[in-house]
């Protein structure tokens, strides 16, 4: 398990009643004191995590712990069928696509996986994907919406690659093309920033009828290292570049980007990851269950009508 | 007064500039020294190497529009400051500088017009503006732009010249690029083409949402096309950039964009990919 600055608190005290646990039974008493720390445990989680600073939730929707894309998958769908490649030029493992059962009906599943390993973190480069990976997310919604399947992806991502490959086989063109193939597609689409939603790569998977967010993910135009080297040419104020960015999921949901954060368990995703899983698939399922009594027409309209809205203007007379 | 007490005449660089400027020009890429006017009567081309630098949003209309023919729309439309955005200044105060200094009421100039006779709509990104960049205003003018080109059945074309998405209006920006993707694909049912002019430099979100979607792309000679800057790629990979990377000349070979069209022939390139494809 690896710990933020912050949990180390948390961690140490749960270590402690573990111990206690263990060892504490031949001891006289220690059923109170076991009580005792537990409720410590539960108010100091409860303390830290009210109080915690934009920049300390930016962290834990980077927790190396933090539930990925497939940890979803095996616990809210059955009988996933992944399916490969792009037809033209590879198969990006940054992007996990397929067919998958929820409660026994069929949707087309797509999302980002960063890898949990060094050697898994690498194959899937950190969850940043080539043009080829978005091609294959492409294919895959395309194929749903021939044969009227549903499509529920799960956005997590760091932003798409920035490479010399990546630029040679049209990561712009990969973005922009998938975008435009979300908004026509006739079926529903359901769109859940799981962890980090960077940039044009999260969004190229995120033109959804619904897009929902997890307690602490973040959504951002830019990551906050990016925005601070542009405006103080200094990537480590990242964290006054955070604040600026509004990129929390309450943030995203006032600005009118996002439809609703999807709660966590206490401390976040990681610290119950079967919990968190049970909270996203009873907000899945209640979505799918709403758009499933549109025809195509209107969830094409619906979605263009939700895009067509975002923005702040004003007009001088 | 003796000589050696004289104060010297100070001029500072910046009047060395401004003396030499409307007189003579220095070509910065092949070092020519040439008159002024040959460079604007040449469209801000290099007569001697060909380099092509920034025309303005205005001149660009002017060169490629039937003479006025121009009308345009939703002046006015001014951005908001949806996240209280603030570096060391805000940026309701930033937006506000800009619109005096540069007279524009944001990066993005949209209209009607004719092509050779040919009516359609057209939009320009204003570079000197924030750099082109992306946020509401500009996406809900493309929006429209594409909307109207769609219900009145007309061609659609986009001069692009942009950093990409504006971060003072975060997550908002971002969304432009599926609101003008969604708009462009109104226009596809229309049935009506959208041809899209790549201009120096077409970056980040503006590149990954519109740009690359022209029926036709027609890039101008040496613009820089691409997803990420050129500095953000060196920094992650770590190793310096080949000569002519993400150069449009790069894009031609690598099948992103169909046509090079230097300045001079833009406009009679755009209007025969028109009579191709329309009426």
């Amino acid at each position: 398990m690896a710990h933020l600055e912050f949990e180390k608190p948390i961690v140490e005290l749960e270590d402690r009643i573990r111990e206690l646990k263990l060892y504490g039974v031949r001891e006289h008493g220690f059923e109170s004191e076991l009580r005792k720390l537990e409720e410590r445990v539960s108010t100091m989680q409860q303390e830290i995590y009210d109080g915690l600073g934009v920049w300390q939730k930016v962290q834990l929707s980077r927790h190396p712990d933090r539930p990925y894309f497939l940890d979803y998958l095996e616990r809210i769908f059955d009988d996933f069928v992944e399916l490969h490649g792009d037809r033209a030029y590879s198969d990006d493992a940054a992007i996990v696509s397929g067919m998958a059962r929820l409660d026994g009906r069929t949707v087309a599943v797509i999302g980002h996986q960063k890898g949990r390993t060094t050697k898994e973190k690498l194959r899937r480069n950190f969850g940043m994907a080539h043009p080829e990976g978005y091609r294959k997310a492409m294919r895959i919604m395309e194929m749903a919406h021939r044969f009227r399947r549903p499509v529920l992806t799960f956005i997590d991502t760091p932003g798409a690659y920035p490479g010399i490959g990546a630029e040679e086989r049209g990561q712009s063109e990969a973005i922009g093309a998938s975008l435009l193939a979300m908004s026509r597609l006739r079926v529903p689409v359901i769109a859940t920033v799981i962890g980090e939603g960077g940039s044009g790569g999260a969004l190229a998977l995120g033109v959804a009828n619904r897009v929902l967010m997890l307690q602490f993910a973040t959504y951002s135009v830019i990551t906050p290292e990016g925005c601070a080297s542009i405006l103080w040419r200094d990537g480590t104020r990242a964290a006054d570049a955070a604040v600026q960015l509004k990129l929390l999921a309450n943030n995203a949901v006032d600005l009118g980007v996002v439809d609703e954060v999807v709660p966590e368990p206490a401390g976040g995703a990681h610290r119950d990851p079967d919990d968190a899983a049970r909270l996203l698939g009873v907000a899945l399922r209640r979505h799918l269950g709403e758009l499933s009594q549109h025809d195509g027409a209107a969830l094409i309209d619906g979605r263009y009508a939700k895009f067509r809205a975002m923005g702040v203007t004003q007009q001088l007379t | 007064m003796a000589w050696f007490t004289k104060t010297r005449a100070t001029t500072d660089a910046s009047e060395k500039r401004t003396l030499g400027l409307g007189v003579f020009r220095r070509c910065d890429e092949c070092g020519v020294t040439l008159k002024a006017e040959e460079f604007t009567e040449n469209l801000e081309v290099c007569p001697s190497c060909g380099h092509h630098y920034a025309l303005s949003t205005e001149a660009w209309v002017e060169l490629l529009l039937d003479p006025g023919s121009f009308d345009e729309h939703d002046t006015g439309l001014v951005s908001g400051d949806p996240l209280l955005f603030n570096d060391s200044k805000p940026y309701s105060d930033r937006v506000r500088a800009t619109r005096k200094k540069t007279g524009a009421d944001d990066a993005m100039m949209i209209g009607s017009g004719t092509v050779e006779g040919r009516p359609v709509q057209l939009g320009s990104f204003v570079f000197r503006f924030m750099g082109g960049s992306m946020g509401s205003v500009v996406g809900e003018k493309i929006a429209r732009m594409f909307e109207r080109a769609a219900d009145l059945r007309q061609p659609a074309i986009l001069l692009s010249s942009s950093g990409g998405a504006r971060m003072q209006e975060g997550i908002l920006s971002l969304m432009q690029m599926a609101k003008t993707v969604s708009a462009l694909g109104r226009l596809r049912d229309a049935g009506m083409p959208f041809v899209s002019v790549l201009l120096h430099p077409t970056t980040g979100g503006v590149a990954a949402s519109f740009a690359l979607l022209g029926d036709v792309n027609i890039a101008e000679p040496k613009a820089l096309i691409g997803f990420a800057g050129p500095r953000v790629i060196e920094n992650t990979i770590r190793q310096k950039l080949p000569e002519g990377f993400q150069r449009s000349e790069f894009l031609l070979e690598h099948g992103m964009v169909d046509i090079i069209a230097p300045r001079r022939e833009m406009r009679a390139t755009i209007a025969r990919v028109l009579g191709h494809l329309v009426g």
